[in-house]
């Protein structure tokens, strides 16, 4: 489990100081595979590199399960000396956009590293890297160096260097948006079955919401630094409960610009439903004719999810039958949009 | 060979053969003189240049803001005292430690003091080009300090740093030239004590050709090696236009670090 409490950072800039995260609460469970999304700027990243303080948060406290003092209580990461944190650190692996390979190192030399720097024997290292370069499917690039690799060679690569530590955390930052979407995909697969099969936990950054919909199972969504919605996928997927998360899983939905109705509301489809021809049942069963403004259907871990945003007729007595059959569907929620601004 | 000696002006044979006798000891006199000088300054030019980087506030091992003034003002103010000057200057040095303030051997003494910031410079500029996620990896890692400047650092800067090295090399082999001032050996000595003051211009231009044949030989040398050891060019498609571009990015870094 990961425990952050209370994590704010300021940076000083030129121009005063820039609060980059505020009073940002997380608790991420072990073994889960958990996104943080966000627009960019929103401070996704900085957020992260808290996790294993690549940056210092100016107030709170990060817990690492598993990280206790001599009576058993959870050390706060922040309270360590250099050098225990460097120790504590090993059990947290990190992946980056830009891969972060040592150039001059050939690839089974970059997957020995963390080991060397643990003082891991010479030969224990290079047998343990032979067996990450099978796991991460590329055992033929041992003497290869990574200027002679594609991009999604390089991640697997990296991947196997994170693992070389067997860390208990992955931290993956942006890891796959440098990458084309079958790539992607292969990445995060691979991501996905180390989960899996080693138990670790992953945390997952990324701007991208298919990446969140394809592995995670929790997902955070912030902005402005602030940690604005937060719980599983399916949940905050199917209906966003804030501005902030709508706007990120529906960029489309919102943005049809004709026609600001009398009232407007937002159903969601809750798993399964969502190919069932509702606006037409409401049509003929009601007499009832609605405006679509916009519509967002997806397939979330096997299950179908949507919304859909209706604009109701003007008269009230046909907009509150409509409401009343929508509200009657099942697996159907249905809730009035008062900050519709087309 | 004779035959032609007699068959020219007998000063110019003359010259000729001063040349022919004295050549093989002066360039080994520039060349011994150069290769310590320029060995002594990397074993300080080095770590200061590496502390010049690390050494910041959001470096890997952030010094305190004094200590960091301090190293800065004394390279900027060995680099600016013109190296005729600090030739003399250093007079008591050279005794101390070399034993004399005169000749090839004390001439190293100023050759090092005058290079050992340049090379820092030199050094500091290759490290600032690195990509600062490798290190952020290794810190990542758990990487202390000082493994993430052996382990990371030096490493994956050792092309930058040999083009660096060559550049060193070649310009400390020329300020070494005006050795000849203070009574030091070597082809600049030949060609400013021989050559220039008793108007010999045979042994003048003879003395700056091979100077300029020297420089051509260590620079190639020096940018093969740094194009040859970079794994960042080494795959088979892009190799050539790779090495054509390192070899420019050299050429480039050679002309900015002309002069120390």
């Amino acid at each position: 489990m990961i425990e952050l409490k209370h994590i704010s950072k300021v940076f000083p800039t030129a121009d005063g100081e820039f609060q980059a995260l505020t009073d940002v609460d997380l608790t991420i469970p072990t073994g889960d595979i958990f996104g943080i999304v966000g627009m960019s700027g929103a401070g996704k990243s900085t957020l992260v590199r808290c996790i294993n303080l690549l940056e210092r948060p100016t107030s709170g406290q990060v817990l690492i399960d598993g990280l206790l003092d001599e009576s058993g209580q959870a050390v706060d990461l922040c309270a360590l000396p250099p050098a225990q944190l460097r120790q504590a650190r090993r059990g947290i692996s990190m992946i980056f956009q830009q891969f972060n390979l040592l150039m001059q190192r050939t690839c089974l030399d970059n997957i020995c590293f963390p080991m060397e720097i643990a003082g891991v024997s010479k030969a224990k290292a290079r047998e343990r890297a032979r067996e990450l370069l099978e796991t991460v499917g590329l055992p033929d690039k041992a003497d290869a160096y990574p200027a002679q690799l594609s991009g999604g060679q390089k991640q697997r690569i990296a991947i196997a260097r994170a693992l070389a530590s067997d860390p208990k955390i992955l931290l993956c930052d942006e890891a796959t948006s440098a990458l084309d979407p079958t790539t992607t995909r292969a990445i995060l697969r691979l991501i996905q079955d180390i989960n899996r099969r080693l138990g670790i936990t992953v945390v997952v950054i990324t701007h991208e919401m298919a990446v969140v919909e394809e592995i995670c199972t929790h997902v955070a969504i912030l902005e402005h630094g602030r940690l604005v919605e937060t719980g599983a996928v399916e949940t905050v997927f199917s209906n966003p409960q804030t501005e902030a998360g709508r706007r990120l899983v529906y960029p489309e939905g919102v943005q049809i610009d004709r026609l600001p109705p009398a009232g407007v509301v937002r159903v969601a489809f809750n798993g399964g439903s969502s190919y069932e021809p509702l606006i037409a049942s409401l049509a003929i069963d009601c007499g009832v004719k609605v405006n679509i403004l916009g519509a967002d259907t997806r397939n979330v871990n096997g299950q179908a999810f949507g919304t859909m945003l209706l604009g109701l007729p003007e008269d009230q007595t046909e907009a509150a039958k409509a409401m009343s059959y929508l509200k009657a569907q099942k697996d159907v929620t249905v809730e009035e949009v008062h900050d519709y601004h087309g | 060979m004779a035959e032609f000696f007699v068959s020219l002006d007998p000063k110019i044979a003359e010259q000729l053969q001063y040349l022919i006798d004295n050549v093989p000891f002066a360039i080994w006199e520039t060349f011994y003189s150069t290769v310590l000088a320029t060995l002594f300054a990397y074993l300080i030019g080095l770590p200061l240049g590496v502390l010049l980087v690390v050494g910041e506030k959001d470096g890997v091992l952030p010094l305190p803001k004094a200590l960091m003034s301090v190293l800065n003002v004394v390279v900027n103010l060995l680099r600016s005292v013109p190296f005729l000057i600090l030739m003399v200057v250093v007079f008591p040095l050279s005794r101390v430690l070399v034993g004399t303030s005169i000749g090839t051997k004390a001439t190293i003494v100023p050759l090092f003091i005058a290079a050992f910031p340049f090379v820092a410079r030199l050094v500091e500029s290759s490290i600032r080009e690195m990509d600062r996620g490798v290190i952020e990896a290794a810190q990542a890692m758990g990487c202390s300090p000082f493994q993430i400047i052996t382990k990371v650092i030096l490493p994956e800067c050792v092309p930058s740093l040999l083009t660096g090295f060559a550049t060193a090399f070649v310009t400390i082999l020329s300020y070494g030239a005006m050795s000849g001032a203070i009574g030091g050996g070597g082809l600049g000595a030949m060609a400013l004590n021989r050559g220039y003051t008793r108007h010999q211009n045979v042994v003048l231009w003879g003395a700056v050709i091979l100077l300029v044949i020297l420089v051509q030989i260590f620079q190639t040398i020096g940018t093969r090696l740094a194009v040859g050891m970079d794994r960042r060019l080494s795959d088979k498609g892009g190799k050539k236009r790779g090495r054509k571009a390192a070899m420019k990015k050299a050429s480039n870094e050679r002309r900015i670090g002309g002069s120390m």
